[in-house]
């Protein structure tokens, strides 16, 4: 019998950890990277001819990075690796992907999804003008592109990116303006319970937060963003700085040439979605996830997600669940697979989901925002689709929930298929019609995932 | 006109001409699209529903707003490909009637 075909999705510490896994049971997975080079977003690479070393790309992940870089490496020759490779849809036991504008139909016996975060947004005034970026937009210019996203950035949102980020650019050079926090010294206090669980994450954490204080960066707590300034005096539109409410209500105004923002991370679903695997509303993050086992099987036979793409539990968690997922598939597939190493890994993960509970607890989603967003705010940033509009969907149009929005006013019609704007578009169709968000449900995905290239070539099934 | 990036380090590469609307771009092997285009100037493209610049958003091919174009016509995510010496780039989609 021919051996059964693993497709793993994603290049990150999940897929990595995946694909190793798979490959010493002696089978050959095909792992299919959106990216030119494995890593991930939090490993991402720097192209071949830059030279920095990785304690200065990864800093205290250093070691992680290395190691799983090197993990692949030596994996390459036992995979079948296909960097560059979108994809884009799943159908009858078939993933289809597009490389180098030719589309391609893959079978497979089972699949490892592992297809990461995005940066978790809240809109604001002025948050599609030039110079604005997510957090992990941020960090990519610098990690990958060696360059500041401004000369003078304001880091703003929620979250432990956010202070990474900020102090990533102080070890630089470049001098952040000030780190705007939604979450209060409340929550945080109130997330110690689970953060607890990772002394070590958590004391690096302070450690970046003190070494920005020392250099004098300022750092605020229970902020509220009112609007991102414009200028318009360089030849060209760009930040002025940001406005904002400190704890006590009081206008505060930042000047800067650059924003980093993030309220934490939303996962990448979509194929999942596509697969029509079961979803969960999960309270504390806010989002529906796919509904897996402890091991990352999901309610499709055969599909399994891992990593941050089915809930956020950071790097370290993504290996161990990309590993316990490869181990399940295994299991399913006839191979037999050793108890204790399921067991160890199942341990692995347990202080990863406490303290990713003590995030969300510590660094709330500031979802509360929304309904207070001016009308003319824009949500979809592919469309222009205001707060205004959706409420105007809300109301006069009476969709009761996100879909019916969308095919109303195009709320996550465009382009990222609600990547940027789905949670906070569900966050102001729930305020609006005074209903708890999980009525407001998820935009339901479609492929392509991702735009294909308009000439396309290749044969489609 | 004043670019929005900074460059930090890694200026030891070798500098590759691109072309943006026209006018020459000097870059660094290595640089995207994206990098090249925001530290020679402030914008990427226009939205198409305001007509206002955009300079991308997320840096890792989701958002999709760091789309610009070739001289004939095909879309580039810039964030995600790299600048090659002589590419030819035009930041404002090229009409269907001229292609």
């Amino acid at each position: 019998m021919d051996k059964p075909v693993v497709i793993v999705v994603g290049a990150g510490p999940a897929g990595t950890r995946a694909a190793q896994t798979l490959a010493q049971a002696g089978l050959r997975p095909i792992v299919l990277d959106e990216n030119r080079q494995q890593g991930g977003q939090i490993y991402r690479r720097q192209p071949e001819n830059f030279i920095r070393p990785a304690s200065k790309l990864y800093g205290a992940s250093a070691r992680a990075a290395t190691a799983l870089h090197k993990a692949f490496a030596d994996l390459l020759p036992r995979i079948d690796y296909r960097p560059e490779t979108l994809a884009w849809g799943v159908v009858d036991q078939q993933v289809l992907v597009e490389h180098n504008q030719r589309v391609d139909a893959i079978s497979y016996d089972a699949l490892i999804i592992a297809t990461g975060a995005t940066d978790r947004i809240m809109p604001c005034p002025g948050w599609t003008l030039p110079g604005v970026f997510t957090l992990g937009g941020a960090q990519i210019a610098l990690k990958a592109q060696a360059c500041a996203v401004g000369a003078a950035p304001v880091f703003m949102g929620t979250g432990p990116l956010l202070y990474l980020v900020a102090w990533q650019y102080l070890k630089a050079g470049i001098k952040p303006r000030a780190v705007l926090d939604t979450s209060t010294l409340k929550t945080r206090l109130k997330g110690l319970r689970g953060l607890r669980h990772r002394p070590a994450i958590l004391a690096q954490g302070v450690r970046y937060m003190a070494e920005l204080m020392r250099a004098g960066v300022a750092l605020h707590a229970g902020i509220q963003p009112v609007r991102i300034e414009e200028r318009d005096d360089e030849g060209g539109l760009r930040v002025r700085g940001v406005t904002w409410r400190n704890s006590r209500g009081q206008l505060r105004h930042t000047v800067g040439d650059a924003v980093g923002m993030g309220y934490g991370l939303r996962s990448e679903t979509q194929l999942a979605d596509l697969l029509k695997c079961d979803f969960a509303f999960d309270p504390i993050s806010r989002q529906w996830l796919p509904v897996t086992d402890v091991d990352g099987a999901t309610s499709q036979h055969g599909v399994y997600t891992a990593g941050d793409g089915a809930g956020i539990r950071g790097a370290d968690g993504a290996e161990s669940a990309g590993a316990l997922a490869a181990l399940r598939c295994l299991a399913d597939l006839g191979f037999s697979v050793s108890p204790q190493e399921v067991a160890r890994l199942r341990k692995a993960l347990e202080p990863m989901t406490a303290f990713r509970e003590g995030l969300e607890t510590g660094f709330p989603w500031p979802w509360r925002n929304a309904a207070s967003l001016p009308d003319e705010t824009v949500i979809c940033r592919c469309e222009n689709v205001t707060a205004g509009d959706i409420r105007r969907a809300a109301g006069s149009l009476d969709a009761p929930e996100l879909n019916r929005a969308k095919a109303f006013v195009r709320v996550g019609m465009g382009r990222c298929q609600g990547r940027m704007c789905g949670l906070a578009g569900a966050e102001v169709l729930a305020a609006a019609r005074k209903m708890p968000i999980e009525q407001a449900g998820r935009i339901r995905s479609a492929a392509p995932i991702k735009p294909l290239p308009a000439k396309i070539r290749g044969i489609m099934t | 006109m004043k670019g929005l990036f900074r460059r930090v380090s890694e200026t030891q590469r070798s500098p590759i001409t691109i072309t943006v609307n026209g006018q020459p771009v000097t870059a660094l092997e290595g640089d995207t699209i994206l990098t090249a285009l925001l530290l020679a100037g402030a914008q990427l493209r226009l939205n198409e529903f305001d007509q206002k610049p955009r300079a991308g958003f997320c840096l890792m091919g989701a958002c999709q707003d760091c789309r610009v174009w070739t001289e004939s016509g095909d879309e580039l995510r810039a964030c995600s490909t790299p600048a090659t010496p002589g590419l030819r780039i035009v930041t404002a989609e090229v009409p269907w009637t001229s292609q």
